[in-house]
């Protein structure tokens, strides 16, 4: 399986593709998308996105980590992390797509 | 916020779109990130995260409820990574 790596530029080719818009515009809205998803997130808010997935936001607590090299105790503050749970979807494709 | 929401944003963003395209854009972008995913390829959209496959070996499980033993094949199981920019962002606002 040869792995490649898409970016923006792929998903704005496809938008340019399927809806016929210029490629200006279609990565001005592929850019609009993400930014839109980005800022709910910072809101805190949860993404929902039906046959994708759901983007969630969940606040962990301060506890002593250590460095792995030093051994040394070091505290890591309280924050919040992004979580992702694909659709069933998304991984009955993912996985079919790659189990051939 | 859910799908329709999102399209709504977008839609209110870009008067000059029909309502359908604004539908068809954003589920271009979804769908070629899963289309991407299944041929077994990584979608890396910088400050906002990476997707990418990762495959889980086989194993024996358990079921919690009998303790039977049960043979649980390989699979491969979509993965994202949330980017720098958006990390900070979460903790920083």
């Amino acid at each position: 399986m040869s792995e490649k790596t898409l970016t923006r530029m792929d998903l704005s080719e496809a938008v340019f593709r399927e809806v016929g818009l210029s490629r200006n515009e279609s990565s001005d809205l592929v850019e609009s998308i993400l930014k839109n998803l980005s800022d709910a997130l910072v809101k805190g808010d949860t993404v929902k996105i039906s046959s994708f997935g759901t983007f969630s936001v969940r606040s962990k607590t301060a506890r002593v980590g250590r460095n792995p090299k030093t051994g040394e105790e070091v505290p890591i503050t309280p924050r919040r992390v992004l979580s992702f749970r694909p659709s069933h979807l998304m991984k009955d494709r993912v996985n079919s797509g790659n189990a051939r | 916020m859910i799908k329709s929401e999102l399209i709504q944003k977008i839609a209110e963003e870009n008067p000059h779109l029909f309502q359908r395209d604004v539908e068809l854009i954003v589920s271009t972008v979804f769908d070629e990130i899963i289309e991407a995913m299944a041929q077994g390829n990584r979608v890396e959209l910088r400050g906002f995260g990476a997707f990418s496959v990762k495959k889980r070996d086989a194993r024996v499980g358990r079921n919690p409820r009998t303790g039977a033993s049960v043979d649980v094949d390989a699979k491969y199981v979509p993965f994202f990574k949330t980017g720098k920019l958006l990390r900070d962002r979460l903790n920083n606002e």
